[in-house]
This record gives structure tokens, sequence and C-alpha cells, in this order.
């Protein structure tokens, strides 16, 4: 395989592994508006993501900088041409880590109070913006022949885009309930599985919706086969759901993420970011990929350390798998 | 102003903001690991209040640090697209790896700690935070690493010029960017800095509980108070030193930088260092000027007599070699940033002296004077860390990838004066609002004083409360 199609596979694992581990964060962030009853139920939500969220969100640094290393092209074009787009979901970003992390650091209700909005809206920002930027990618965006992005902020808020959007925040919301139900005990519990499987029939049919609109787009076998299998993984997920086997239900979720994923980037593929104005003008793993030379560099390195870090956050999973439920909340 | 100055803006703004967070999470991990360390060998619990009291105040100021984090991965991309174009095939290498070797092991690592005192084996535990202290360090090396190659290209070849907009650098030897002389000099310097931010920091916080509150814990903060004083009057020489050398490389690779921070227009032999100057600093007789003899020619080649090349004689010599152009830096920002930097450091290191000596001998300060000096100690390294960055990447310009690239061909060229300017207002006043939130809550638990002991039990009862909750 040539290494510009290992760093493309790579870019699409490092993606996986933070749709799928940010998405359960996003999720248990807006069901913060949706499953807690009181004070005690809205610090075991949060509880749930406290020790794992931060690296988790690491995922997106470490995405963002091998697409600078391996395709410098595609990361100047992203970057510059959703600017409003990622303006916003820095911003969400910001407000959410603040409330996260402040949020438990003074006494008065009316603070905790303003860190759940921000937790809430930081959540769900980016989760809807996210699916909004990966569908517009795998559409396509009007790029110039010099590379440039030439639309404007409105032309990435067309209907499959934001239908991409509303397929990430209503999975995300699934698969943080389904995350919640299997990190807690007690009501909260309860009232994550039957919300979970309330919202899973619209995840559904969005997430259907939208990779049957995906395959019709470009249609191979490979796309296909993969956009079937997004949706046998969610139908997995809420068989298991039906039956409360939590873990079963959340692999489920996370499967279909990863696949939904995947599926993306397949069609993309040879393209990085195709152009709607002319296929010449498309950003592909050619034209805009960095040195054989740097490549080569980069792949040692993430052969030597990309084991070592799923290692070690798998082993703080580990060490946190822990069920928390109120009586854990220390006062 | 158009995008590129509005943009250059934003850099700026976002990048001193998010660095005052870094160098008190680099140094201050390690002072608290220290002290975690201290409590584990000895099992005296004063160091054990000590290291919750610190662990709480450096985690306030590592969630800033993190929030303000990611965009500033963002903009090279979202503001400095033709930037990103032309040096990503090697600056994008140092950022990849910083995300996988450092911020990683900073984050999963800082996890385990905060969550895992009653989950990890009290070693295990301690592991956990020194782990997380490497990956910062870690993380300081390879940003440099990317830094020091806008200082000072090496390791590349051109493929086309920038001018006709398809020319990029790509890298040729990646451990001639890794072992980059500026890099090389300027990695210890960062560190040192850091540590003083932390030493001043620990200290300041210390002898302010000492001479506000003498009955209540003086015991624990008197060890604090010197341990924070020694560090910072340490790693001060380290920074004197270590700049010393950075001075000499800056003066070899950068002349105009040099020539710049004493705003010395003129070749001089031997030259002189003005500490304070009154005038305009365009070249012009001052009205007033503190000099210095032969000060400058040490600082620039470690010899009293050396030549040190003027501002007007290195323009000359760019105009030859890059084309018409104005090569010179802002020369009141570079003078002055550089003075700045050197004084904030030394005051601070002579503030550090000054409370060993208050705490002599197990002594409990008095002076109301020394708690004033406490609540400005940790800035004045802050501070000093801001104005040295300032004056680095200000004394660079015009360029940003020195002698290759103009600041004026990175900008993203499609951005427009709407989104530059819009994503800098409202960066600008959410960190004006976030620096408030922080700084109240610093102060709330710097005026607590010291938490329980609490020892954590590690245990496997399913049913006991958590050690930490949010």
């Amino acid at each position: 395989m040539e290494l510009t199609t290992v760093w493309f596979v790579l870019i699409a694992i490092l993606w996986i592994g933070y749709l799928v581990l940010e998405g359960f964060d996003f999720g248990v962030g807006m069901l913060m508006a949706l499953l807690a009853q009181d004070e005690r139920e809205r610090r075991v939500l949060l509880n749930t993501i406290g020790p794992v969220w931060d690296a988790n969100e690491v995922w997106l640094l470490v995405a963002g900088g091998a697409t600078f290393a391996a395709f410098p092209e595609w990361y100047a074009t992203l970057f510059s041409g959703f600017y409003l787009p990622l303006l916003l979901i820095l911003l969400a970003l910001i407000v959410r880590v603040i409330g996260i992390e402040f949020r438990s650091k003074r006494p008065d209700a009316s603070w905790k109070r303003w860190c759940d909005v921000g937790i809430i809206i930081g959540s769900f920002v980016p989760a809807l913006l996210w699916g909004v930027a990966l569908a517009n990618i795998a559409r396509g965006v009007p790029i110039d022949a010099k590379g440039e992005y030439v639309g404007s902020f409105f032309d990435l808020l067309n209907p499959y885009a934001l239908l991409g959007g509303l397929v990430t925040v209503s999975v995300f919301l699934v698969h943080g309930a389904f995350f919640v139900a299997l990190k807690t005990t007690g009501g909260i519990q309860g009232r994550a599985r039957s919300f979970a499987k309330r919202v899973a029939l619209l995840a559904g049919f969005l997430t259907t919706a939208f990779v049957v609109w995906t395959v019709a787009r470009d249609t191979t076998a490979a796309t296909v086969l993969i956009g079937a299998a997004v949706l046998i993984a969610f139908i997995f997920g809420l068989g298991h759901a039906a039956a409360d086997r939590d873990g079963w239900a959340f692999a489920g979720t996370a499967l279909a993420i990863g696949l939904l994923t995947v599926l993306l980037f397949v069609s993309l593929f040879p393209d990085v970011m195709p152009s709607s104005l002319n296929d010449a003008w498309s950003l592909t793993v050619d034209n805009a990929s960095a040195t054989p030379y740097t490549l080569k560099i980069m792949t040692w390195v993430a052969a030597a350390f990309t084991p070592l870090v799923l290692l070690y956050q798998g082993w703080s999973y580990w060490v946190f798998r822990r069920r928390i439920g109120v009586h854990h909340i220390p006062a | 102003m158009d995008a590129l100055e509005l943009a250059r803006w934003q850099f700026g703004i976002t990048t001193v903001y998010h660095f005052f967070f870094v160098p008190l999470t680099i140094g201050l991990s390690v002072l608290v690991a220290g002290m975690q360390t201290a409590w584990w060998r000895t099992g005296n619990e004063r160091w054990l209040r000590l290291t919750r009291f610190f662990g709480k105040l450096f985690l306030i100021n590592f969630a800033m640090g993190i929030a303000t984090g990611i965009v500033q991965e963002f903009q090279f991309g979202m503001n400095w697209s033709d930037y990103s174009r032309f040096v990503g095939d090697i600056f994008g290498a140092p950022l990849a790896i910083e995300g996988l070797l450092a911020f990683f092991l900073e984050s999963t690592f800082l996890g385990l700690w905060i969550f895992g005192w009653d989950r990890l084996k009290p070693g295990l535990h301690l592991a956990c935070i020194w782990i997380a202290s490497l990956g910062t360090v870690f993380s300081a090396f390879f940003i440099l690493a990317a830094n020091s190659f806008m200082q000072n290209p090496v390791g590349y070849k051109l493929n086309g010029d920038w001018a006709d907009g398809t020319g990029r650098a790509e890298l040729t030897d990646i451990g001639a960017v890794f072992s980059n002389k500026v890099l090389l000099v300027t990695f210890p310097h960062q560190i040192f800095g850091c540590f003083m931010v932390a030493g001043a920091f620990v200290a300041g916080i210390a002898v302010w509980q000492l001479v506000r509150h003498p009955d209540r814990d003086a015991d624990a903060f008197r060890p604090a108070a010197r341990m924070g004083a020694v560090v910072l009057i340490v790693a001060g020489l380290g920074t004197m030193i270590s700049g010393d050398f950075q001075g000499k490389v800056m003066t070899e690779v950068q002349p105009m930088k040099m020539a710049a921070a004493e705003a010395l227009y003129e070749d001089a032999q031997p030259a002189p260092f003005s500490a304070f100057t009154i005038g305009t600093l365009d070249g012009s007789e001052p009205l007033f000027q503190l000099e210095v003899p032969r000060l400058l020619s040490f600082l620039a080649a470690g010899n009293f007599d050396a030549e040190v090349r003027g501002i007007d004689s290195l323009q000359a010599e760019y105009e030859k070699t890059y084309g018409p152009g104005d090569y010179r830096p802002n020369i009141p920002v570079t003078y002055w940033t550089f003075r700045m930097m050197i004084t904030a450091g030394a005051v601070a290191m002579v503030a550090g002296a000054w409370i060993l000596w208050a705490t002599r001998r197990r002594r409990t300060p008095a002076t109301r004077w020394l708690a004033y000096t406490g609540i400005a100690l940790p800035l004045l390294p802050l501070f000093a860390n801001s104005f040295g960055w300032i004056f680095t990447e200000m004394g660079r310009q015009p360029w940003l990838v020195f002698g290759l690239l103009p600041t004026e061909a990175g900008v993203s060229p499609g951005t427009t004066v709407a989104e530059v300017g819009t994503s800098l207002a409202a960066f600008t006043v959410l960190y004006g609002f976030l620096a408030f939130v922080e700084v109240r809550l610093l102060m709330t638990y710097v005026k607590k004083g010291l938490p329980d002991a609490d020892p954590p039990v590690v245990s496997d009862d399913e049913d006991a409360p958590l050690a930490f909750a949010y």
C-alpha cells in the first residue's frame, strides 16, 4: 500500500476514534438537559465521562495534526474553507471544557446552572457541526483551481450536510444514553435505557436516510456493503438494548458510528476533498499529500506509539470501569 | 484593518493568552508531583495537604490551558492556510507527534491522577502525575521544534517559490529539525522559564498565606514558600545562562533580531547595552539613555570587543539578498519587550531571595510588604514569558519563516475581514470573560488555605463514595 493511502486510512481511524469516544461525551453532555432530575444525578452523568473526556478530545487534536502533517493542502483548504463552522465548534468546545471543569468549583446553584448550559450547548454544537462538516467533505464543496474554498458559509448548509448533522446529534444522543446505561446504576440508568430506545427510532430513521443518500451518490460494492453494515450494527445495538444488555448495545452504536465514518471515507477515496466545480480541481491523496520522506517518518512514529496510546488509554477505562450512582457522589 | 492585520492580532492574542496557562502547567505539574513524592516518602501529611491545595490550583489552570489549546492547532489552517501549505510538510510533523506523544500522555494520566486517588495504589497514583509532567515537557519540545524551524529553517529543500503560489518547503532531514541549534537553546530557556513561573506561583501564594495567617498551617506553607523560592532562583539562573546562549545563537541566525533588541542602527564595535532609553528609538539621538558599555558585544558574541551589526547595514544586506523591502521588525516593541522580559525575571529572583531570607531558621515573616510581594510575584515570571515570546515572534518579522516566507504571504487568501474580525472579537470577549472567572476561582481557593489531609483509601468497596467527583 502506498504511504498516502496508509495515511488516508490512519486519518480515518483517528476520526473513528474521535467520533466514537467524543460521541458519547457529547451525548452525555446533551443528556444533562434531558435525563437528570436533580443535582446529584447531573453529577452522576458528568462523572461518567469525568476521567476520560479530555483524552477523548485529544483524538481530534491528533486527527488535525495528522492531516496537517500528511496532507497539508487538505488541512489548509478544509480549515480555511470551513471557517465559521470551525469557529463555532472551537467556541463550543471551550465553553464545554470550562463547564465541565469549573462546575464543581463553586457552590452556588446559579453557577452550576450556567455551567450546565455551557456543557449542553458545548456538546450539541460540535455534535451537529461535525456531522455537517464531514458530510460536506464527502459530498464535495466549491473548490477552485488553486485548491481554495470559494463557497460561502451557507453553501455548507445544504440538505445532505444538514441531514449528516442531524444524524450525528441523534446517534450521539443514543450512544451517550447507552454509555450512561452502561456506567450508572439506579433511577438514571433506567431512564437512560428508555430514553435511548425512544430516540433510537428517530436516529435509525435519519441514519438510514443518510446512508441510502450516501450510497446513492457513490454506488459501489464497497459502499453498499459498508452502508448495510452500518445499519446492521445499529440494529444489533438496538436488539441488545431491548434486552437491557448495556455493553452490547453500546458496542452496537460504537460500531455503527465507526462504520458510518468508514463509509464517508470510502466514498471519498482517492479524493480527500472533492471539488463540486470541477473534478480536476479536487484535492486527492496524491496532490494534497506531504512528501514520501515525511510520510515515512510519520508512519514510523505512528507505528511505534499508537499501540502504546491505545494500551494506556484502554487501561484508564479499565481503572474507571465501576458503575456509579447517586450514592457514590460525595457531598 | 485588513484580514492580514486582524489575523496577526488574533494569533497574538490567542497565543499570548494560551501561554499564560502553559508555563504554569509544565512547571507546577512537576512541583505538585514533588510534593506528592515528599508525602509518599515521609508520610508527613502536610505534604499531602500541599499536594491537594496546589493540585487544585494546577487543575483550574490546566483546564484553561486545554480550553484555549485547540484554537492553536486550528488557527494555522483557518487564518494561515498558505503558510500551512508552504510549511506543512515540515511543520505538521512535530504538531502531530506532539498530539500523539504528549497530549495523550498528559490527558490520560491527569485523568487517572485526578480521579484515581481511591482506585490506584499510592505508588502507581504518584507515577501518574510524573508521567503527565513528562507529557508536558514532551509537548514543549515538539512545539518548540516547530517554532525553531520558523526562526531558523533547517533540514529542508525548497520546491518552487512561494511567490508563484505552488512552492513549498519540503523536509529532507528530520534529525536536523530536532537538533536545530535554535531549538537546543530555546528548549532549556523555556523549561527554566516554566519553572520560574511555577516556583514564583508556589512561593508567592505560600508566603502570602504565611503573612496573612501566621497561625494557620505555617509548618506547611513555610517549606512550600522556601521550595518555591529555591525553584524560582535556580530556574532563574538557568534562564539567564540558557538565555545567554540563546542570544549568541540568535545573533548568528537572526542578527536583525539582536540589533532590534537594542535598537542599534549602526554597526558598533564594541557595542553598548542600554538599560533604559527615553526617546523614539528610530535612530535619532535619544533624550536620555542609561548605557552599559560593551555589554551588547558580550551578549551577542561572548566577547566584550566584538562587533555587533546594526539595523541599517542589515537592512541594506537583506535588500541585496531578498530584494527590495523593509526587513526591520517593530523596533520599540522588540526593544522594550526584551528589557521587560529581563527586568520581570530579575525582580522575581530578588523577591525569591527575600522570601528565603524572611523565612530563614523557621521564621514566620510578618511584613505586610511581603504579602503584597506574594500577590505580585506569580505574575512577574509569567509576564516575562509573554514578553520573551512577543520579542521572539515580533523580532522575526517581517518573516513568518525567516528568509523563506514573508508574513503577508502566509495568510489565508480566501478568508474575509468579516470572518477574521468575527473570530477575533469572539475569542477576545470569551477569553476576557474566562480570565475573570479563572482569577476569581484561583483567589477563592488560594484564600481557603490547605484542605484537610483526608488520606486516600484504596478500596474495592463497590459502594464507597468517589474520592473525587466533579
